[in-house]
């Protein structure tokens, strides 16, 4: 089944056509990975599905994008969106207060103010997020004092606290050392249960690893989308196998 | 080559002699206000100094103490503050988060201007607009505690508005986007997120403003009042340290003189103690990022 569907898509930032005629239908509780060299919109994407692009002045967007069948742009309330469709940033970006404030941060947005609601979802999502054990005695924190690796998986409990359905991935693990990379890649497998993971990356060794299926991008174009095996293994275009041969990009 | 590092020796001491000079003035100061100041605390006794709730310097024996004028000054300052800091840190909010580009290109010098407008015009305003409002809205005579608070208020929004805009838009960006994506509102992504993340500018900004305001004279001697007491309620007038300085300073003479001069002591201490402060949230600042 289809979680998110993009038809006849077509990106503008000003006059520059930065995504050209995307078509491409996502899998529920499956991991899909964008990958392409830098500049080929794979991010762009992956902000559009979470209208992050709102916030670029002059981006303009045609075409469909749909969430279980509404319409994200016209259909639906942005904020019930991001609720949704959570998103793990390139550079972990943890709030200047306490591990616990942070994870807090999203259900008491959406309302949720009892104290022990409150705690059973900051320890979920630690949990879930595999950190618990190394924060749980340090949740009063400033969250700015964590590791790398522990930022960014805190960021991730963060978005899993607000039990969003996808989780977007923007080079979540570029920043990284090979270990936290590791945890973070184990941690993406154990979500897609629950979970639907879009993630963009420059790493195709992690793609390899992770991901079911994959779309390659060059130049704004969606050159080719299919089984993450097939892609690597018997890619159909010549620009892709170009790429993941490391011919180019 | 000789010649050249001669030349950048040269300038060297201009700069170091350039940058003496405001040490030197802070210095003289310092040392002009202590000498002058100091003996007539003495002479009068500090606690009946600073404690004293009678200023009578034409009384026989004449009275010095400056405890009504201290408490004024706190007063005015605190309604200063309860007006200007809301509107100004709100202000800044607006300016750096909400504010559409062409009128920010409007508000902005506007809110700029208002620090550029002398302190008497301010004075000369509430004295023909303020003072006449509270004179015929809520009693008194208009000159009072709040109408210098009010005034006070407006003066203090330039240094506010501008110390904490900037404060705001120091804060990375990352911390709204984060928000956001979590499905939080604007305005929840900004006061929730970007306000507490530049609370030590805008604590800073604050303290400015604070400064400023007690620093203030010629604005206030106009619609304050200029009663020495303490007030006990909003239209009472009232008589700050800076107000008692520069009404008095032109006829006084020998003790009286000098105790106006240790008036000018307790205020630059007050200052001290300000700008003391202000140094620490900034250190403190800077260690926690």
């Amino acid at each position: 089944m289809d979680k998110f569907t993009i038809d006849n898509m077509n990106l503008y930032y000003g006059k520059f056509h930065a995504l050209k005629n995307v078509n491409l239908h996502m899998p529920k509780n499956k991991i899909t990975a964008f990958i392409g060299p830098s500049g080929c919109g794979k991010s762009t994407l992956l902000k559009s599905l979470n209208r992050m692009n709102d916030l670029v002045e002059g981006c303009k967007i045609t075409g469909d994008i749909k969430l279980d069948g509404t319409d994200i742009y016209s259909d639906m309330d942005v904020n019930v969106l991001r609720k949704k469709v959570g998103m793990v940033f390139q550079k972990a970006n943890p709030f200047p207060m306490s591990v616990y404030d942070n994870i807090a941060f999203g259900p008491r947005t959406h309302g949720i103010k009892k104290k022990s609601e409150l705690d059973r979802i900051v320890e979920e999502s630690l949990r879930d997020a595999a950190i618990w054990d190394e924060l749980k005695d340090r949740l009063k924190k400033s969250a700015l004092g964590l590791s790398g690796g522990q930022q960014q998986r805190l960021c991730i409990a963060r978005a899993l606290a607000v039990k969003p359905e996808v989780l977007l991935m923007d080079e979540a693990t570029s920043a990284l050392d090979p270990i936290s990379t590791g945890k973070i890649e184990e941690l993406c497998l154990k979500l897609k249960d629950d979970y639907t993971i879009i993630m963009v990356t420059h790493n195709m060794q992690q793609a390899l690893r992770i991901s079911d299926n994959t779309a390659f991008f060059l130049l704004g174009e969606m050159v080719e989308y299919n089984s993450t095996d097939a892609v690597f293994s018997s890619p159909k275009d010549k620009r892709t196998e170009e790429y993941i041969t490391g011919r180019f990009g | 080559m000789r010649l050249k590092s001669f030349r950048e020796r040269a300038m060297q001491g201009v700069f170091f002699l350039t940058a003496l000079a405001s040490i030197a003035a802070v210095a003289v100061i310092c040392i002009f206000l202590f000498i002058n100041g100091i003996p007539a605390m003495a002479e009068i006794g500090v606690f009946d100094f600073i404690g004293g709730q009678k200023w009578a310097p034409s009384n026989v024996p004449a009275s010095y103490g400056i405890f009504n004028m201290i408490v004024a000054s706190v007063y005015v300052t605190a309604g200063a503050i309860v007006i200007g800091v809301p509107i100004g840190i709100l202000t800044a909010v607006y300016l750096a988060r909400f504010c559409p580009k062409p009128l920010y290109k409007v508000l902005k010098p506007a809110t700029e201007l208002l620090a550029g407008i002398p302190s008497i015009v301010y004075g000369f305003f509430g004295l023909m607009v303020i003072v006449p409002f509270i004179r015929d809205n809520f009693g008194g005579n208009g000159s009072s505690w709040l109408a210098a608070s009010i005034v006070l208020g407006i003066m203090i929004l330039p240094t506010i508005i501008g110390v904490s805009e900037s404060a705001l838009r120091a804060v990375p960006e990352s911390y709204y986007e984060g928000a956001l994506a979590l499905g939080a509102t604007k305005e929840r992504s900004v006061f929730k997120t970007i306000l507490p993340a530049s609370k030590s500018g805008v604590l800073a900004a604050v303290v400015l403003g604070i400064g400023r305001a007690l620093g203030e004279t010629m604005a206030v001697v106009l619609i304050a009042g200029n009663q020495v007491q303490i007030p006990s309620k909003l239209t009472d007038g009232l008589r700050t340290l800076t107000a008692n300085i520069v009404l008095e300073m032109g006829y006084s003479t020998g003790l009286h003189r000098q105790a106006l001069i240790a008036t000018g002591v307790v205020l630059f201490i007050f200052i001290l103690l300000i700008t003391l402060s202000m140094q620490a949230i900034k250190s403190r600042s800077e260690k926690h990022g």
